[in-house]
């Protein structure tokens, strides 16, 4: 067990580096890193001025690992545009990130979870319908509409909440809601049909015939088996949730890593891109690597597999 | 598993919680809140290139010299005084009885010091063309200065109005520009009292302001807050939490001044937008059409400017004829020839030049793409086929330095500096990326930029702006304007240079 792991997360790692290399590779095609830097206003002797300082002018392979050998002493370097050291800049943004996305599964698991359960009880029930409608609607949805309407509705008409900002709990009401809402439909869709699936099986019958009540067959029973595929789905929608929040943070001025990562693209501001692509990358291999865990615990079967 | 985890991420909410409420501010509690859209990347004006970071400058820090906005008059602000010692040594008597924020005492050896920092290419100031036309400073004595320039720049005046200002010397030694960018020290009508990088900053009221001709600041407390999406930015306004807003799309505007809730106050900026034609044939476009004079004046009459001013633009934008902004100094339009809207003549132009049907081309932009795409509209209904690209900003000016753009949509800001050195220099005197490479020009604006004699000044701008627009050199198309959305009780005048002046607004 101990050698598959470590196996795994040597592969992980490799996964990552690979990342790594090909992003760098990318930011380095879309655009010239020293122009970028420089800015609008920047005459051609300032640009070149930049690249003979940042030495954009070596090869790309010798910058590479250049970096690649300083990421694994801890050291990312300096931001170009804030001139901070990356580390600290993406751990403060981190924090905003990673609560809004710990949040946000939360409440998609909190919502889709029963609301499958309940649509596979019974099936074309108004309540499956309901759900239908939800998951359509949820995947129909863009976030940043949907966000703009409950900053109007909730923000504004009501003024219960502020309309963004991170001073406050309240302040994350709606990013939650956004964020969780998009991660819904599938969640749910695949635990009403994972329900659906082991209600009809021999072992849920023979439950029911030893006079199990209907509470302990659903949950004990049925939902630990169904909710196995959902354990790796929600894994993956939280990668996609820390990387992928930028529409969101973006709306509510949340400034969390997802919306620096997109800015520091548009910036050319490689030491923070290139540290971000790989705190990312090691987010989804930690959370399917989690994923697996929970599986195994769910699933005695796949502990030996 | 799932309920402990879930147990967590409910103290992790109710924890945050116990943190600092929003607090609404606003007249009632002498709080202006104002709102960034983009991330300003350091406080140290020396380091930043953004619009936000000279909205910041003129808060925090001074310069030696003043320009008033309205009326162009240069005034002492930490100088008392100025003269030219020779042509290339200006002397300055400072003002005594300033001291910075942090109760420095300002005199000569914080120009020194200032100027010797920002002077040297090591230091690496963002924008070099702000700092690079000056070799030193020298200390006659304690309130008296004198700054060394490399060569003849009559533009100095301006700049040390603009973009240089003063720093407190033995804070910046120790702090360096990242230090500086998290607590920054001026002697300016506001002082800084939180930095949050990039998201949030809190100025507060310098109660101890010398006697300066920016005025003496009212309100107590600036608050501004980055956020990056117009429409949060208008909710923030309508829920309260913003009292000011700025940058706002002509659209939304136009909604905003209809509510009667807001003023929308429009005004004009220095940026200008225009085509670039590859004229000196630098690209591998062959034949180049753009290398004839008949083929760029028709590009000039092709595109009727006004109609996209009017419907796209709007507010205070006009219809621009030179190779600069009108209000710098030496820009003089009636020196321009000017291109009125006529696609027949442009057709005729270009059938004469032997494109009777016209020509394929790439046409380049990098931001506005309604403005692109009306533009390239107007070129297809002349023959002029476009293959419209948008791209990143450093990307295109990869391109252009290496000369393979024949045909890009630009815009450029000078940065606020007040003189035609600031854009038409920047282009026309074989830089890498000046398009047309014109010896004529080169010579006009050499003579005009290192003269110290107003009248030969104009004179040479002149010539070069009446030889860039006859050849046609490039098509120049209109002025930028911002709009500036603030509650009715606030009351401000923004000014044509695009830089919020916190010192000037006050509550009604």
């Amino acid at each position: 067990m101990l050698q598959f792991i470590l196996k795994r997360l040597g592969l992980a790692i490799l996964v990552a580096i690979t990342v790594s290399f090909i992003s760098f590779s990318l930011l380095f095609l879309s655009g010239d890193p020293a122009a970028a830097l420089a800015g609008e206003t920047a005459s051609g002797e300032d640009i070149e001025a930049l690249r003979r300082l940042y030495g954009f002018d070596r090869p790309m392979l010798v910058q590479y690992f250049d970096w690649l050998a300083s990421a694994l002493r801890g050291d990312f370097g300096e931001s170009y545009y804030f001139k901070l050291p990356v580390a600290g800049l993406i751990f403060d943004r981190l924090e905003v990130t990673m609560l809004l996305g710990v949040c946000g599964i939360s409440f998609a698991l909190l919502v889709a979870v029963p609301l499958g359960v309940a649509a596979a009880m019974r099936p074309n029930s108004i309540i499956d319908r309901l759900a239908l409608f939800m998951s359509v609607a949820g995947q129909a949805l863009p976030s940043f509409w949907f966000g703009l309407i409950l900053i109007v509705v909730f923000a504004i008409k009501l003024g219960w909440l502020p309309p963004s900002g991170t001073t406050s709990w309240q302040n994350f009401v709606m990013p939650t809601i956004v964020l969780g809402y998009y991660a819904m439909p599938a969640i749910m869709r695949l635990t009403r049909a994972g329900m659906l699936e082991v209600l009809n099986s021999d072992y849920i019958r023979t439950a029911r015939a030893k006079g199990a009540s209907e509470v302990r067959v659903m949950f004990k029973h049925a939902l630990r088996n169904a909710i196995i595929p959902v354990v790796s789905l929600a894994a993956v929608q939280m990668g996609f949730m820390l990387g992928g929040s930028i529409v969101v943070e973006s709306i509510f001025a949340l400034h969390g890593a997802g919306y620096l990562a997109w800015e520091s693209i548009a910036r050319n501001d490689l030491p923070t891109v290139q540290a971000l692509i790989l705190i990312f990358s090691m987010f989804y291999i930690v959370f399917t690597f989690l994923a697996d865990v929970l599986n195994a615990w769910l699933d005695p079967r796949m502990r030996s597999s | 598993m799932k309920r402990t985890s879930l147990k967590l991420s409910i103290a992790a909410l109710a924890l945050s919680a116990a943190g600092a409420m929003p607090v609404l501010a606003d007249k009632a509690s002498d709080t202006l809140n104002v709102a960034f859209t983009k991330e300003l990347e350091n406080v140290d004006s020396y380091f930043n290139s953004s619009r936000e970071g000279v909205v910041m400058q003129r808060a925090v820090w001074d310069g030696l010299i003043y320009r008033d906005p309205v009326t162009n008059e240069y005034k002492g602000n930490l100088a008392e005084s100025w003269s030219w010692i020779d042509d290339t040594t200006l002397e300055f008597k400072l003002r005594q009885g300033i001291t910075f924020h942090n109760g420095e005492v300002f005199n000569a050896d914080d120009v020194v010091y200032t100027v010797n920092f920002v002077a040297d290419e090591k230091s690496g100031v963002k924008t070099q063309r702000n700092v690079n036309w000056m070799k030193s400073a020298e200390k006659i004595d304690d309130y008296t200065v004198r700054i060394h320039l490399k060569e003849k720049f009559p533009a100095a005046i301006e700049f040390l109005s603009g973009p240089v200002s003063m720093y407190p010397n033995e804070y910046y030694a120790e702090a360096g520009p990242s230090g500086m960018g998290l607590k920054p020290v001026g002697t300016g009508p506001y002082k800084v009292t939180e930095v949050i990088p990039g998201q949030h900053f809190k100025l507060e009221k310098n109660e101890n302001y010398h006697d300066s001709p920016k005025g003496q600041p009212t309100i107590s407390k600036i608050d501004i807050r980055t956020i990056p999406d117009v429409n949060t930015q208008i909710a923030e306004l309508f829920s309260g939490s913003l009292d000011m807003i700025w940058q706002t799309p002509a659209d939304q505007a136009e909604k905003l001044a209809q509510m009667g809730n807001f003023t929308v106050a429009n005004e004009s900026t220095m940026r200008v937008g225009y085509l670039a034609m590859d004229a000196a044939g630098r690209s591998s476009m062959d034949p180049n059409p753009f290398t004839d004079v008949r083929v760029r004046r028709a590009v000039n009459h092709a595109i009727d400017r006004k109609a996209i001013v009017d419907n796209l633009l709007k507010g205070s934008s006009k219809v621009i004829n030179t190779p600069c902004f009108p209000s710098q100094f030496g820009c003089q339009e009636d020196k321009a020839v000017s291109y009125d809207y006529d696609p027949e003549k442009a057709k005729a132009l270009l059938a004469e030049a032997g494109y009777p049907d016209g020509f394929k081309t790439e046409f380049y932009a990098y931001r506005n793409r309604d403005y692109a795409e009306a533009i390239a509209s107007y070129l297809n209904a002349v023959g002029i086929d476009t293959d419209f690209k948008m791209l990143q900003y450093s990307a295109l000016r990869e391109l252009n330095m290496k000369g393979e753009v024949p045909l890009s949509f630009m815009t450029w800001g000078s940065y606020s500096i007040n003189d035609a050195s600031a854009m038409v220099s920047q282009f026309f005197k074989h830089g890498s990326l000046d398009d047309a490479r014109d010896d004529q020009a080169l010579a006009d604006l050499t003579v005009a930029d290192s003269s110290t004699n107003p009248d030969e000044r104009i004179e040479y701008y002149g010539k070069a702006i009446n030889r860039i627009t006859d050849q046609a050199f490039w098509a120049p198309m209109f002025s930028y304007n911002t709009n500036y959305v603030f509650k009715t009780d606030v009351d401000y005048q923004p000014t044509p240079d695009e830089v919020l002046r916190f010192t000037t607004m006050k509550w009604k």
